[in-house]
């Protein structure tokens, strides 16, 4: 399984990280990305400020990619996080998946999802459409609730 | 022992300090102690470690529970519940 991890800066190219996870594969029969966006809070925030633990975030990322690899037959697995000022309308995040067939990779991307808010050590912060540097944004609830469901018993 | 502590976002804050390097004593043996010995360093730490159930840990990357040995531990994180993603 080939097996891409990110944590950056810069802005990414969904389709560049797409092609990049299929080329020159012909095993694939499924790709699933979830992209997660900066949004605006109904105009009150100018960017979201991502804090992150450097060196432990790429290990937690490729730790949970590891539990994704186990629970799934992936071919395939693309996780990019970024850090730094983003901008509303700006990807934060990327997880691609590639499977055979839709159901691994479909499966393995939420549980990525589900698992990396909870574990990967990245913090956000607002920044306020007035000038103002906000609050730290409190950890929901909804996510522990969200990543608890894949544990097994 | 003397060890590396780290600290991030509003823990960091409350510390005023991003890391430091600390000689802990020898009993100190856990994380929950950890907490306790720097609480009572001064009251950047209290404050910054007011609600010990809030406050998450790591040992040299790897996430742990308060009850998780220091022996042998180079780096140890303090943070708060995470909220990438």
């Amino acid at each position: 399984m080939s097996l891409t991890i990110h944590v950056q800066r810069e802005s990414f190219d969904i389709a560049d990280e797409i092609a990049a996870l299929t080329a020159g594969r012909s095993d694939i029969g499924a790709v699933v990305t979830f992209t997660g966006l900066c949004r605006d809070e109904a105009g009150r925030l100018a960017a979201l400020e991502l804090e992150h633990y450097a060196g432990m975030a790429e290990a937690e990322l490729r730790r949970v990619a590891e539990e994704a690899r186990q629970r799934w037959s992936l071919q395939g697995l693309t996780i990019i996080h970024r850090f730094g000022m983003v901008a509303p309308g700006e990807t934060i995040v990327l997880v691609a998946t590639a499977s055979v067939h839709r159901g691994a990779a479909f499966a393995a991307a939420e549980f990525l999802m589900d698992y990396l808010k909870t574990r990967a050590p990245f913090w956000k912060r607002e920044h306020l459409a007035d000038g103002r540097t906000g609050d730290w944004v409190e950890a929901a609830a909804h996510d522990d609730v969200a990543a608890a469901r894949w544990r097994t018993i | 022992m003397q060890v590396k502590l780290v600290y991030f976002a509003w823990v960091r804050e409350r510390v005023g300090r991003p890391d430091e390097t600390a000689e802990v004593p020898a009993e100190v043996a856990t994380v929950a102690e950890l907490v306790r010995w720097l609480k009572s360093r001064g009251e950047e730490y209290a404050y910054a470690f007011e609600n010990e159930g809030v406050v998450r840990a790591a040992i040299d990357h790897v996430h742990v529970q308060p009850d998780a040995a220091l022996a042998g531990a180079r780096e140890i994180a303090f943070f708060p519940p995470m909220t990438g993603g």
